[in-house]
């Protein structure tokens, strides 16, 4: 039990993570079973949970069950630790399970994610966790349930490629850029959340634990650490990530995915990484890309790392202020164009 | 059977070595042929006992005789007409034999190859074969298939022999030329032409494969004296090709020149009686 | 011209409740040939082609179907799997109502190839090559791939109906009123076709129709069902002009002559 305070006075008291004890281990009984059949979808008793659906509820409750007083939790929404979405839920956790939370993907073992996987490869001690919208790849091919659980059961994948098919036949290269499906472990077709495509071969062999929860489609699934994850495609059309052209416009790293940050509305733009925890420690590390600010400018990490992981919400939201970052005022990874899509802001970078 | 070539057939050799008329008079009209055996050797066809009443459930179970005790042989090379007055059943009987209408006594032996068909107990899917390669059908009236050209409606019987389709259209094309039917209609579906249009593209349908049995039913009703004698000269070629031809042939000038023998449909009814 | 049976239904039956869908059907389709299942609407065509295509499950009797390694099945014994893969390889299914056999959202190469890929094709150039050549097989313009069936006429979306089905070369369609709903030219363009794909590609096909001219043109053999019974059977022509039954003199001679 946690307490949180309010003017000294014993306020609301929370069960540990939120969920009751019941809840939670119904919960793990169906990620363990998603783990043992990965990629397969497990239904479960989803909750209500106080947020509106779309804002990672799925997550949430996944993140409530396997989350320990020792964890220490980072939340992403697009990559960037500063979104509402990603300070709102941070703060829930350290209010209902007063966990330590972090920005620093080195330093989490549990990372809650809304459509990206961290640049900075993961561990075997981390557990990542998804926010899933619709966790059916097929549902638009095919809407009825029934069917798309006979088509997974019998493993008939011939739709998925039809909706590529399509893709290439009205584009002429699979246009598909988020939410890429994906072939688990040789068996389960998955949609691997609205994360860019640009991030399936992170899935591949990774030695962290990924789980992905939709909360309102009720379902839990899994890939268990170093599971092949392969991404569908056709032998003449072959799978391929996004390229950009130009490094961040800030670290002047290359091989990352970048966000459009439009400037003015005059044209300006820059590309920067859409991981701002990733971006941050080379910008400390002293990497600079064409439009950082001068080495004066820069401000110095908002905390030294560890202290950091302690803040609690209400800090968080200033500290972590966008133009503290060295970035322009409303220009985090929200403010892109589309970016709320997870892809739309990105295809400008596509070359 | 998928012989494509008449002039090839064995059959033509075997039968220009006797007179149709001697084979005649060696086959006597049989009553019952054992069933799955040729009484007369050699006979392409042996009708025997054969009888068919029509009944109309629409009209309170009317009945309708129409064939009754019909008997004879057919050999290879001959051309034989069904005589009789209209409505004493030559149609009918003609049907019969192509497994078109059902028998209700009788048999209706076929020979096919080294087999013996009875056409009046035959599966429907023994029916569909023996069509397919040794019973030929000339129809008074052309069936008409939607959208195909007359071309095609002729060139059909070759291809489902298994003949490439351009040898299957020239030699349709080669037909019709010959039946004297203009080349701009060739490539029209035959609905809309004359009588007499149709019935030419008709009987080249029907004559353009080998049929070891050819059934035709007054094939040169519409026809002019012209085509009439195309006709004729068709039907000697299919005879001295080795086919055993059965018709109705109203036309008393094609029923001498092409016929052999006539049977008189009406004579059934009164031994029956 | 084999003359091993491709599909076998005996004493089939299917009760809805006290209602009898359709009541002791026996039957045989062998390779190639084209069997026409005519009756009113209520005869139990519908419900035998259901249970013959297992869409249905039968009350009574079985239906067995000779795989392509010559094996006789009894279909009840086959699994989900098994059954699912003879439906989209072995098996066609045109539908009365295109929008229930084609995919509406998708274009028309992608209704084509769907089968293709389903059976595990990956090789964009060559499904798109085959959806050409069968878009041009059925008379759909090339230029007509990458729209879907919602832009389509009504003749146009059964045509690529079929395209769709024929695709994996399937050795038995089932056809339920291909014809119905669409004006009679369009009609005659489509029995053409289908006549000469059946005949070029040596389908067997059981197609259900209340047209007794659609049956005419299409079919060798013919079933005529009557309050769920098959009450005469015979080649085509033979039920057609010279039909013993009271029933089938009846539909027989209540078809208008155009």
């Amino acid at each position: 039990m946690t307490t949180a305070t309010l003017g000294g006075m014993p306020a609301i008291t929370y069960n540990f993570a939120y969920l009751d004890e019941q809840t939670k281990r119904m919960i793990r009984r169906a990620i363990l079973k998603a783990i043992a059949v990965p990629g397969y979808q497990v239904p479960f008793a989803a909750r209500e949970m106080p947020m509106p659906y779309g804002w990672g509820t799925g997550g949430v409750q996944v993140t409530a069950a396997v989350l320990g007083p020792d964890d220490v939790l980072k939340v992403i929404d697009q990559g960037a630790d500063d979104t509402t979405n990603a300070v709102a839920i941070r703060g829930f956790f350290e209010k209902t399970a007063g966990v330590a939370t972090t920005t620093a993907t080195t330093e989490a073992t549990v990372i809650q994610t809304r459509h990206r996987i961290p640049e900075t490869p993961l561990r075997d001690d981390q557990i990542l966790v998804y926010q899933v919208p619709i966790p059916e790849p097929l549902r638009f091919l095919e809407p009825r349930e029934t069917e798309t659980r006979q088509m997974h059961a019998l493993e008939e994948y011939g739709l998925m490629h039809v909706k590529l098919y399509e893709d290439i036949a009205r584009h002429g290269h699979i246009a598909t850029t988020y939410a890429y499906p994906v072939e688990v472990a040789g068996r389960y077709v998955m949609d691997p959340s609205p994360i860019p495509k640009f991030d399936n071969p992170k899935m591949d062999d990774c030695p962290a634990l990924q789980l992905f929860g939709a909360g309102r489609e009720k379902r839990i699934y899994a890939i268990p650490p170093h599971t092949r994850v392969r991404s569908l495609d056709f032998e003449d059309h072959p799978f391929e990530v996004q390229r950009f052209a130009q490094p961040c416009a800030l670290c002047a790293a290359r091989g990352v995915y970048l966000d459009e940050v439009i400037l003015d509305d005059r044209g300006g733009r820059m590309f920067v990484c859409s991981d701002t925890d990733y971006c941050e420690s080379r910008q400390a590390a002293g990497h600079r890309g064409e439009m950082a600010p001068p080495d004066a400018a820069l401000p110095q990490p908002v905390s030294p790392r560890g202290e950091d992981a302690t803040r609690v919400s209400d800090d968080a939201s200033s500290d972590l202020s966008a133009s503290a970052r060295g970035r322009p005022a409303g220009a985090g990874a929200g403010a892109g164009t589309g970016a709320g899509t997870g892809a739309g802001g990105t295809e400008a970078g596509h070359d | 059977m998928t012989t494509t070539d008449n002039a090839s057939h064995p059959a033509s050799l075997a039968v220009e070595e006797r007179e149709p008329e001697e084979r005649m008079a060696s086959a006597s009209r049989s009553e019952v042929a054992p069933q799955g055996q040729m009484r007369g050797e050699g006979a392409l066809l042996a009708v025997s006992s054969l009888s068919k009443t029509f009944v109309l459930h629409l009209r309170e179970g009317a009945r309708l005789p129409v064939v009754s005790g019909a008997a004879f042989e057919l050999y290879p090379g001959e051309c034989v007409a069904l005589g009789g007055p209209s409505g004493a059943g030559k149609s009918s009987l003609l049907k019969m034999i192509y497994g078109n209408y059902r028998v209700d006594a009788g048999a209706i032996l076929v020979r096919d190859g080294d087999e013996t068909v009875d056409v009046a107990s035959a599966a429907p899917r023994r029916l569909i074969r023996l069509r397919a390669g040794t019973i030929g059908y000339v129809s008074q009236f052309l069936r008409v298939i939607p959208r195909v050209s007359a071309l095609d409606v002729v060139a059909e019987p070759l291809v489902g022999d298994g003949v490439p389709r351009e040898e299957a259209t020239r030699r349709a094309a080669d037909l019709l030329a010959r039946l004297n039917l203009p080349e701009r209609l060739w490539g029209l579906p035959p609905a809309t032409f004359s009588g007499g249009e149709q019935q030419r593209v008709n009987i080249a349908r029907g004559l353009i494969a080998f049929r070891p049995l050819l059934l035709m039913d007054e094939p040169t009703a519409s026809l002019d004296a012209a085509n009439r004698a195309v006709v004729i000269g068709l039907i000697e070629e299919k005879k001295r090709a080795g086919v055993g031809i059965l018709g109705i042939f109203h036309d008393a000038e094609v029923r001498e020149a092409v016929c052999g023998r006539v049977i008189d449909v009406t004579e059934f009814g009164r031994q029956m009686a | 011209m084999t003359e091993q049976p491709l599909l076998i239904a005996e004493t089939l039956g299917k009760n809805y409740g006290a209602r009898i869908g359709c009541r002791d059907v026996a039957l045989e389709v062998y390779p190639g040939e084209v069997l026409a299942v005519v009756g009113e609407s209520g005869s139990g065509k519908s419900t035998l082609l259901g249970l013959l295509s297992t869409e249905l499950e039968p009350s009574a009797g079985r239906v067995s179907y000779r795989l392509r390694d010559g094996s006789l099945r009894d279909l009840a014994t086959l699994g989900a799997a098994e059954r699912r893969l003879l439906m989209r390889t072995d098996w066609g299914f045109v539908r009365q109502n295109p929008a229930d056999g084609l995919r509406m959202a998708v274009s028309a190469g992608g209704n084509v190839g769907e089968r293709l890929m389903a059976v595990g094709r990956r090789h964009y150039g060559d499904i798109r090559t085959e959806a050409l050549d069968w878009l041009g097989r059925v008379e759909i313009a090339a230029d007509r791939i990458d729209d879907d069936p919602r832009s389509f006429s009504g003749g146009m979306r059964q045509r690529l109906q079929i395209a769709r089905n024929l695709v994996t070369r399937p050795r038995l369609v089932f056809m339920d009123e291909p014809t119905g709903g669409l004006d009679v030219s369009v009609q005659a363009r489509l029995l053409d076709l289908v006549r000469s794909l059946v005949s070029e590609m040596g389908l067997a096909v059981i197609i259900v129709t209340h047209d007794l001219a659609v049956a005419r043109l299409l079919s060798h053999r013919m079933v005529v069902m009557r309050q769920g019974r098959v009450i005469e059977t015979g080649l085509t022509d033979q039920v057609l002009d010279d039909p013993r039954e009271p029933y089938t003199q009846l539909l027989v001679s209540s078809v208008l002559a155009a």
